[in-house]
C-alpha cells in the first residue's frame, strides 16, 4: 500500500493516552508492513515528553508545538491536521469525545472516507478497507467496504486493539511551522469538574446497578432493596441519569464514573460499550435482563433471563430470610 | 434566533429485539417499531426552550421516505413551528456524508442561526452534525450537554467529557451543534397534540428543488458501504441460570456468597 498511516496521539499531563498504544496496533491490521507515524499537538514540555515516549513505540513522529494547542480544541485540531496530513493519508484516531468532535469535519475537510467507532479491521480489498462496526447498542455487527483511495480517518474504539508492546527508535519531525494560523471561533473557557454526589460508588465493593429495564422511577426501590440486604451501593446506567431517577453521581461508564468493585449486579442493563468502559477490575458480574440477546450476556459471568420486577424483590426477600 | 433541528425515523431498540435476516444483508424490520432517535427529541426540546426565551422559530428537517414524515409532525406537536422533509428515491443508500450534503443543501436555501442534531443515533455512526458543519464551513461543537445564549451572535456551550466532566466553551453564531441526551427533559406527546397537526402541510423536496447532481449521493455517491449485518461472536458468554425463580435465587445466593457479594 502506497498511502502513509498515521495515529493521532491523545495525552494529558505529558502521558500518551493507552489508545496511543492500540492505533498502532489497528494500523498494522491495515497494512502489517506500514511505517506507521504518530502526530503529537500540544504546548511546552509535556509535548515533549509525550514526544520522547512515542518514539520509542512509533518509527516516525511528528510534533506540532503552538501556545494555542495546550488544550485539545478539536476545532482548531482539525485545522493543524488538514495542513500537515499528505493527500491520501489514512488518519487513526481514538474513538472517545474528542475524536467524535474532530473526525466526521476532518474527513470532509481531506475528502478522505470516515469509519467512525472501528471495532475490527479485516484489511484492505483493492481500493476499499475493510472494517467491523457495531449498531444498536451492540446487538448487531456490520462489514464495512470503505473506499479509501482519497484517504480515510477512522475513529478506533478503545479496547479493540491490544497493545502489542510495540517498540521503535522513532525520530521526532518538527512540523510546527506548518500548523496555521490556529484561529477559531470555537474558544476553550475551562472544564468543569463532575459533581460529587452523596455516595461514592467508586468505594463499593459491591454495585447493585440499575438499566433501562427498571422500567419507572418507583420501582428503583427494588434495587436498593437488595443493595441494603446484601450491603452493596445501587449505581446506574446513562438512561437512569437522562430520566433523572438518580444523580449523576451513580452512572458507571465513560461518561459518568469508573468502578472497580468485586461484584456487579446488572438489573436490566443492556451492556453498551460506553457502560462497560466503566467497569474496570474483572469483577464477578451477574446480569439479569428480559432480553436473552443483550450484549451484556456476552461479558457476564452469570446470567439470568427473566423479568427483574418480579424476580429481583423475591431475591431480596430470601436474601433476608436467610439472615 | 433561527433554528433548524435535524432529527431522523429509526427502529426503537427499547422495544425491539433486532434480529439479523436470514441472508445477512439487513436487520429483520417488518415487525420493528420506529420512532424518533431518541437524541433527537432532547435537540428539539431545546431549540423549543431557546426559542422560547429569545424568540425565532424552529423548523425540523429529516432525510428519509414517505414515513419519516410521521416523525416530523411528532416533533410539530412538540412544539417545532415547521417541518421539511427531504425524500427521493436518489437519496437512497447514502451514507453519512450524502446524508450531510443532502441537509446542506436544504440550509442553503435558508437562513439558520443554529443547527442543532442528536449527538448520536442506534443505527448510526455520530457523524452527520460534524460532516455537515465542516461543508457550511461553520464551527462545531459535539455532544453538547448545556446551552446558554450569550448574544445573537455568541454562545457559551458544554461539550460533555469523560468521566461526567463538563467542556465549557464559547462559539459563534451560526453553528453546528449535536445535542447529548440529559440536556433536557423533553416535553411528552399525547395524541391530541398530534392530532393538532395532522393536517399542517410538510414541504417534500428532492434532487432538484436542492439542486443536486445525480450520484453524488445515495448508493452511487457512498464510499463507505455496509456489506452485511451478523451477530457479533459470542465471547464465553455467561452461565445462564434457569430453573424455577426459587431455584435461580438460591443458586444465586450461593454464587453471590462465595465471590464475597452478600455482605
Amino acid at each position: 500500500m502506497t498511502q502513509q498511516i498515521f495515529a493521532y496521539i491523545s495525552h494529558k499531563n505529558g502521558s500518551a493516552d493507552d489508545s496511543a498504544f492500540e492505533l498502532i496496533v489497528a494500523a498494522k491490521k491495515i497494512d502489517s508492513s506500514a511505517s506507521v507515524t504518530a502526530i503529537v499537538c500540544g504546548a511546552g514540555a509535556e509535548l515533549d515528553a509525550v514526544c520522547t515516549a512515542m518514539a520509542g513505540v512509533y518509527p516516525e513522529v511528528w510534533k506540532v508545538a503552538n501556545p494555542a494547542l495546550s488544550y485539545p480544541n478539536a476545532e482548531i485540531l482539525r485545522g493543524v491536521l488538514v495542513n500537515i496530513l499528505p493527500a491520501g493519508a489514512i488518519t487513526l484516531v481514538p474513538h472517545d469525545t474528542f475524536g467524535m468532535d474532530l473526525s466526521p469535519g476532518l474527513s470532509i475537510k481531506l475528502n478522505a472516507a470516515f469509519i467512525p467507532d472501528v471495532v475490527g479491521i479485516e484489511g484492505i480489498d483493492g481500493a476499499n478497507l475493510k472494517a467491523i462496526r457495531q449498531e444498536f447498542g451492540g446487538q448487531i455487527s456490520t462489514h464495512i467496504l470503505c473506499d479509501i483511495s482519497a484517504g480515510a480517518v477512522l475513529n478506533v474504539r478503545s479496547g479493540c486493539f491490544l497493545s502489542d508492546d510495540s517498540k521503535a527508535s522513532g525520530t521526532v519531525v518538527d512540523k510546527s511551522g506548518q500548523s496555521g494560523d490556529c484561529k477559531t471561533k470555537r474558544r476553550f473557557l475551562e472544564v468543569v469538574a463532575a459533581e460529587v454526589g452523596d455516595v461514592d460508588i467508586t468505594k463499593s465493593d459491591v454495585l447493585v446497578s440499575v438499566g433501562r429495564g427498571i422500567e419507572d422511577q418507583e420501582n428503583i426501590g427494588i434495587a436498593q432493596e437488595l443493595a441494603d440486604a446484601i450491603g452493596a451501593v445501587v449505581s446506574c446506567s446513562r438512561p437512569i441519569v437522562d430520566a433523572k431517577w438518580l444523580e449523576k453521581a451513580r452512572q458507571v461508564g465513560t461518561s459518568g464514573k469508573t468502578v472497580k468493585p468485586k461484584v456487579y449486579i446488572a438489573l436490566g442493563i443492556s451492556g453498551s460499550f460506553q457502560h462497560m468502559g466503566g467497569i474496570k477490575g474483572n469483577p464477578f458480574m451477574v446480569a439479569v435482563n428480559k432480553n436473552p440477546k443483550a450484549p451484556i450476556f456476552q461479558v457476564a459471568d452469570i446470567g439470568i433471563v427473566t423479568d427483574l420486577l418480579e424476580f429481583v424483590p423475591e431475591l431480596t426477600e430470601k436474601i433476608k430470610e436467610m439472615k | 434566533m433561527e433554528i433548524l433541528v435535524c432529527v431522523k425515523r429509526v427502529p426503537d431498540t427499547a422495544e425491539n429485539e433486532i434480529v439479523v435476516n436470514s441472508k445477512g444483508t439487513d436487520i429483520e424490520r417488518g415487525d420493528l417499531v420506529y420512532s424518533v432517535n431518541e437524541w433527537d427529541n432532547y435537540a428539539v426540546e431545546e431549540a423549543i426552550q431557546i426559542r422560547d426565551n429569545v424568540g425565532g422559530s424552529v423548523t425540523v428537517v429529516t432525510v428519509g421516505d414517505a414515513d419519516a414524515e410521521e416523525i416530523l409532525r411528532r416533533e410539530m406537536a412538540m412544539g417545532a413551528d415547521k417541518g421539511i422533509l427531504l425524500s427521493d428515491d436518489a437519496f437512497n443508500g447514502s451514507d453519512g456524508k450524502g446524508i450531510a450534503a443532502i441537509l446542506q443543501a436544504e440550509i442553503a436555501k435558508g437562513k439558520y442561526d443554529l443547527i442543532l442534531t442528536g449527538a448520536q443515533a442506534d443505527d448510526g455512526a455520530a457523524q452527520v452534525g460534524g460532516m455537515l458543519a465542516a461543508m457550511l464551513d461553520m464551527p462545531y461543537a459535539s455532544l453538547v450537554n448545556k446551552i446558554e445564549i450569550v448574544s445573537d451572535k455568541v454562545i457559551k456551550v458544554g461539550r460533555e467529557i469523560e468521566g461526567g466532566n463538563q467542556e465549557m466553551s464559547e462559539i459563534d453564531l451560526p453553528c453546528v451543534l449535536s445535542i447529548q441526551t440529559g440536556i433536557n427533559e423533553p416535553r411528552y406527546v399525547g395524541i391530541r397534540g398530534i392530532r393538532k397537526v395532522a393536517s399542517v402541510e410538510i414541504p417534500v423536496h428532492g434532487p432538484a428543488d436542492l439542486g443536486i447532481a445525480a450520484g453524488s449521493v445515495g448508493a452511487a455517491g457512498a464510499k463507505v458501504k455496509r456489506v452485511d449485518y451478523f451477530v457479533p461472536p459470542m465471547g464465553e458468554g455467561a452461565e445462564m441460570l434457569e430453573g424455577s425463580s426459587d431455584e435461580i435465587a438460591e443458586k444465586l445466593i450461593e454464587l453471590l456468597k462465595s465471590k464475597g457479594g452478600i455482605k
